[in-house]
């Protein structure tokens, strides 16, 4: 194990070199350039045995990337934003062939107006793509992550692909202490990539065949099962990563739970500021927790009732704002799963974070003593709005 | 089988099917005999990639397919890219040592909407990657599968579902994008055009793609007896008129070198090849004129391209 | 031989519904679609075999003798062959199915 003051992306290349990842497949685009500029630098000093695919667009990135995934090799790419949207309509064939390329989302806030700072909108409007989809507070949880998600991905239980998401610069830009694991670790905890079918002139199969009315059900359903029975494995695999380098990640990850009756629920590097919040909560005898999602799809229904313990208050924060939808991604599933199991909890939506702005661990606190009013008839809140 | 004997030429084995029987494609359909005709000279060691279109839908309805050859499709636009990470995994699973070393054809097939319209910036990626890949653009004039709505490879005057003549249209009212020139443009080993109807020259240009160390790019006009409004049984003939008046050429570039590949002693008038297809009953004899001048202009075009390309 | 479609279970169905028989759309005959056939007058035949190298759906076929005959499972009966036989040998005739 070595520790290192590195800059997040560059960790996250780096990570990705300990993957052995064979072909890399990316567009440049802000704030995600860092990773494949330093991916590009490896691959041609020859330090990572790989091939640098300079494609023309984010959607051949992940075109390439399904081509070459198909054909048996370990695939990286990463996006932010508007290439994610560009990436669209291959998410959800990349996800349907059952290919297990890994993605580092660097998220990043949608156009209009462009913006190249950090909220949650592209990887929200891509959430029901049938990709994994992990969440990261910090650098050494982004480059452990990434190894991880090789592991999940390739799993013959699972093959799908994941996406990793990292919060633009106040993630992706900062330097951090890193722990790297040594190569030979890596190497022990993922082995290299064996597809169950690949394109191979020896034994040759049909990838991508379309589905009739009597028949495309079943495709969705087999793959649905799939996404969801994939929990088990991403739990296992947290486990075993915990165990061999001593960093062990939960699907749902909680702070100061115990005797909390108010409790936050977010995902990203916000939750940073949110802990701050909650530790000056705590000073004042006030105990307020944190129930962090690491993953979110497949959605940890189970996991996140598990964590609720006996609160009684939860307070939603995302950095996604859904036109015109009633609440917000997270909000929506966890008020669904309350309603369900008929549980007795009331539940606040904020929208925090939109396009980089700063949300202080004051503004935090402040929800908790002092919630403010929804206004214009919505039933969320969004924090810091002007007007 | 006399004809076998001769094809020993072009392909390892001329019985080989790899497009096997069973597919949907209409009746007479050029197309799936394009591709018939391909796979004979590129042979068991190829891997395809194909875009959405006609080809897609009538070889693979889950769970049948008609491919005996590593085959996937992805989506419409992004057949060229597909391929290039084919190729990219190839390339790096031999240099680890995890495939065996043996000469794999990628080659990535798609219609004209496909190749000259939605996925001409996928192929132009991969034309100036240089990849080592064969693109195989099936040429029939429209969106056939979607039920012949016009594309930019549409011939001028041609009635599609949306290019419909009226009383202030002629029809298609653009010229067929030249595809062709703009592979060559890409500076690629080997750019070539084709027409199942002169089989031997297809099979000749597929086996100097297959040999190349790079990308080649074969346009084949690729007869729709359904799109084009002509009886089924015709459609070897189609694309033998097509080549005869000159209004479908068979060149190759090789190394940006021009060369004719059928060079017939006199065109025939391009009236004769138009005047029984459907789609171009519509057209007048000023019109046709108009057409017989373009194709001449061009024809001569080419061949001076021939000449000045000349070594 | 794989199933009837309606007669999958999602779990029968491969991960990423990959199909892994090669040419299984054997078992799909599209002999059924025919309204004309093929008739070879074999004393014209030459056994050149432009019949069977034109043929869109490898439905025409050397048989052992060195002649060809159509399939009768996959034939379209589109004609291709009897428009492109160079001796006149082959014409298109109602099929009694």
């Amino acid at each position: 194990m070595k520790r290192k003051g590195i800059e997040v992306s560059k960790a996250i290349a780096e990570a990705a070199k300990l993957a052995r990842v064979e072909v890399v497949s990316a567009y440049p685009i802000t704030p995600q350039t860092h990773i494949v500029e330093h991916l590009a630098e490896l691959v041609a000093n020859g330090e990572l045995e790989a091939v640098y695919l300079n494609v023309e667009s984010e959607h051949s990135a992940l075109s390439a990337c399904v081509g070459a995934a198909a054909t048996g090799a370990r695939t990286f790419t990463s996006t932010s934003a508007q290439g994610l949207e560009l990436m669209h309509e291959i998410l959800f064939i990349t996800s349907s062939l059952r290919l297990p390329v890994v993605m580092v989302l660097v998220n990043r806030a949608l156009s209009a107006p462009l913006s190249i700072w950090c909220d949650h909108s592209d990887v929200m409007a891509a959430r029901d793509c049938g990709w994994i989809m992990l969440f990261c507070e910090n650098g050494q949880e982004a480059v452990d992550s990434l190894i991880m998600a090789y592991r999940i991905a390739e799993d013959k239980r699972v093959l799908l692909p994941v996406i990793v998401n990292v919060d633009g610069f106040t993630l992706s830009h900062v330097i951090e202490p890193i722990e790297f694991p040594e190569q030979d670790e890596v190497d022990r905890f993922l082995p290299p990539y064996e597809a169950l079918f690949k394109l191979d002139p020896e034994r040759p199969v049909t990838f991508g065949a379309y589905g009739m009315p009597e028949i495309y059900t079943e495709a969705k359903y087999a793959q649905e099962m799939a996404l969801v029975s994939s929990k088990k494995v991403i739990k296992e695999v947290m486990e075993e990563f915990g165990k061999r380098f001593g960093r062990e990640y939960k699907v749902v990850e909680t702070y100061n739970m115990e005797n909390s009756k108010v409790a936050f629920v977010s995902c990203g590097s916000i939750n940073e500021n949110i802990k701050t919040a909650i530790d000056l909560l705590k000073k004042d005898g006030l105990d307020v927790g944190l129930i962090s999602l690491r993953l979110f799809r497949p959605f940890p229904s189970e996991e996140f009732l598990e964590s609720l313990k006996n609160v009684k208050r939860l307070i939603v924060v995302e950095r996604s704002m859904p036109q015109g939808a009633t609440n917000t991604p997270i909000f929506n599933e966890i008020c669904a799963l309350i309603f369900t199991r008929k549980l007795d909890l009331t539940v606040e939506n904020y929208i925090a974070g939109l396009g980089g702005r700063d949300v202080l661990p004051q503004e935090f606190l402040e929800l908790v003593v002092n919630p403010p009013e929804k206004d214009h008839g919505r039933e969320y809140k969004v924090l810091g709005v002007r007007g | 089988m006399k004809i076998l004997k001769t094809l020993e030429k072009y392909m390892e084995d001329p019985s080989l099917e790899l497009v096997a029987s069973g597919h949907r494609a209409c009746q007479g359909c050029a197309e799936v005999l394009a591709l018939r005709m391909a796979f004979k000279v590129l042979g068991k060691n190829t891997i395809v990639a194909m875009a959405t279109g006609c080809m897609e839908i009538i070889s693979t309805p889950l769970p049948i397919t008609c491919w005996r050859l590593p085959w996937i499709h992805v989506a419409f636009e992004n057949t060229a890219a597909v391929a290039s990470g084919i190729e990219s995994a190839i390339r790096i699973l031999m240099a680890k040592g995890k495939i065996d070393k043996k000469w794999i054809n990628v080659v990535g097939v798609a219609g004209d909407g496909g190749t000259s319209d939605i996925g001409l910036q996928a192929l132009s990626g991969a034309l100036e990657r240089g990849h080592r890949l064969i693109y195989i653009c099936l040429d029939n004039e429209a969106y056939m599968n979607t039920g012949v709505q016009r594309s930019s490879s549409t011939p001028y005057g041609a009635s599609t579902t949306t290019s419909p003549p009226g009383k202030k249209s002629i029809g298609q009212s653009t010229w067929k994008k030249d595809m062709p020139k703009i592979a060559v443009a890409h500076n690629i080993p080997y750019v070539a055009t084709a027409c199942p109807s002169y089989p031997f020259d297809l099979f000749n240009k597929l086996k100097k793609a297959k040999e190349k160390d790079g990308p080649s790019y074969i346009h084949i006009l690729s007869v729709c007896p359904t799109g084009w409004r002509i009886p089924s049984e015709m459609a070897i003939e189609y694309g033998r008129l097509a080549v005869r008046c000159g209004m479908f050429p068979l060149y190759e570039v090789e190394d940006g070198v021009y060369k004719m590949t059928f060079k017939p002693d006199t065109l025939i008038p391009v009236e004769e090849y138009i005047k029984g297809q459907g789609r171009f009953r519509h057209l007048t004899e000023k019109e046709i004129k108009e057409i017989q001048q373009r194709v001449n202009s061009e024809w001569e075009k080419l061949n001076k391209l021939c000449e000045i390309t000349k070594p | 031989m794989a199933k009837k479609m309606e007669e999958y279970k999602w779990q029968d169905l491969n991960a990423g519904c990959v199909i892994d028989e090669p040419g299984n759309s054997l078992q799909y005959k599209t002999g059924e679609w025919r309204i004309l056939r093929p008739l070879t007058d074999y004393s014209k035949c030459t056994k050149c075999g432009l019949c069977w190298l034109f043929c869109p759906d490898n439905a025409m076929r050397p048989k052992e003798d060195g002649f060809f005959a159509s399939h009768p499972d996959y034939c379209k009966g589109c004609g291709i062959c009897a428009q492109e036989c160079k001796f006149e040998a082959i014409k298109m005739v109602e099929d009694k199915k």
